[in-house]
């Protein structure tokens, strides 16, 4: 077959051919990849959530909403429920201030005050330096450099180099100020989900109020 | 079939698009930090290499030249776009790692070069052959890049330890260790090159 000569009809024939089976084609795998994908997402939070706040059993996703930060934004909170209980809080934190710009965490609260633990969504932090923060501040062998289990009603987390009491990151000051700033958001943001949830103001608590209200009581700021 | 063999070996050695060509510089620093993704970037460029050469050796003669570049990237654009849709599917913490090298292979020059030079003139088997030893060529060439930053810099091979991480050194993971090591890799393979040429001549 020879080639085709380039007039105007064959060049917009055969574009237009290429193109519309192009579209066929690619609509396909989209419909076929659209559960996975989701479900691939779906999956990442959940274990994000898991990882971050005491065993659960409730569906956190589902009953997430947001929460003010004191800085004029919002966060998404995850409340982790065991039976009817709540048993702590899944905040999704970011700071603007890492040395790759933003940075993304999941930090799990219990419901006294103290971080359970972390897990960094996303960040553009220098390989081998600034993205050790991804164990770096919850290797418990090191409770100098951890921040697993610091109760922050006493205060917020700050770096060893700005008066605080957690060990930055070596050669990384940047990074560890900016995870600070991120865990502090989380923690202003878990203070008002407290205390709407123990003082049964939201909707998830309101089911709950007495149990909630007689427990709370006690440790109420 | 010696015409295949060939072929293949030609993407591989003679003109190995890393090392020879020094074509598709970008994700080739970019993506090496570990020999994990810099393979998985070059099977991602194969599989693209391949479906498009034959592609387009199939359409070469329906297609008229005048718009033969637009075609050609709307066909590597398609089997980028499935590959990136399958890839967030099924291995999204791999996809994750790769981030936007994969949607940038359809600039890629290896891909579009491969189909304007060969796949454009040759015949259906010929086209894939091509496919197959450029991308492995490239895969080959990407693979050993990251082992060897990953290990020059952290100590492993694909996660594996060989010896402690504190002997590492960081530069090779970040980017001016990839230009070295190119560097260097680029002249070994040369030195090889030349000494077989010679061992032929003579």
């Amino acid at each position: 077959m020879a080639k085709l000569q380039s007039s105007f009809r064959n060049m917009f024939l055969s574009l237009t051919l290429i193109c519309l089976t192009v579209a066929v084609l690619l609509a396909q795998v989209n419909k076929m990849t659209e559960t996975p994908i989701a479900e691939a997402k779906a999956m990442k939070l959940q274990n994000a959530i898991r990882e971050v706040v005491p065993a659960f059993d409730n569906d956190p996703v589902a009953a997430s909403y947001r929460m003010p930060d004191g800085t004029g934004d919002s966060l998404l909170v995850y409340p982790a429920k065991k039976g009817e209980e709540l048993v702590g809080f899944a905040l999704n934190s970011y700071s603007d201030n890492g040395f790759g710009g933003k940075i993304q965490i999941m930090v799990g609260f219990d419901m006294e005050h103290h971080i359970v633990n972390y897990a960094v969504l996303q960040h553009g932090e220098t390989p081998g330096l600034g993205s050790k923060m991804t164990e770096w501040f919850r290797d418990t062998n090191k409770p100098a450099q951890s921040v697993i289990g610091r109760n922050l009603s006493q205060g917020a987390l700050a770096v060893s180099k700005d008066g605080g009491q957690v060990d930055a990151i070596t050669a990384s000051t940047i990074t560890s100020r900016a995870f600070m700033e991120a865990v502090n958001r989380a923690y202003t943001a878990y203070s008002g989900s407290r205390e709407d949830a123990l003082s049964g103001a939201t909707a998830a608590a309101e089911k709950k109020e007495q149990k909630t209200t007689n427990e709370g009581e006690e440790n109420h700021e | 079939m010696n015409k295949q063999c060939k072929i293949l070996l030609n993407g591989i050695l003679k003109e190995n698009p890393t090392f020879v060509l020094l074509l598709g510089m970008c994700p080739t620093l970019a993506t090496t930090s570990s020999a994990i993704n810099g393979m998985s970037m070059g099977l991602a460029t194969m599989f693209v290499l391949i479906c498009s050469n034959a592609v387009i050796s199939l359409l070469k003669n329906v297609i008229p030249d005048m718009v033969r570049i637009p075609s050609f990237i709307v066909v590597i654009a398609t089997f980028v776009t499935i590959i990136e849709m399958v890839m967030n599917a099924y291995v999204p913490a791999l996809a994750e790692s790769l981030g936007i090298f994969i949607p940038l292979i359809v600039v890629n020059c290896i891909v579009l070069g491969r189909a304007e030079s060969f796949a454009s003139k040759n015949g259906l088997l010929s086209s894939v052959f091509d496919g197959v030893g450029i991308g492995l060529g490239f895969t080959l060439a990407l693979t050993l890049l990251g082992a060897s930053r990953e290990l020059l810099g952290t100590g492993k091979i694909f996660s594996l330890s060989v010896y402690p991480e504190q002997y590492g050194s960081l530069i090779f993971v970040l980017a001016p260790g990839a230009f070295i090591v190119l560097g260097y890799l680029i002249a070994i393979f040369n030195k090889l090159q030349r000494k077989k040429e010679t061992i032929s001549s003579n």
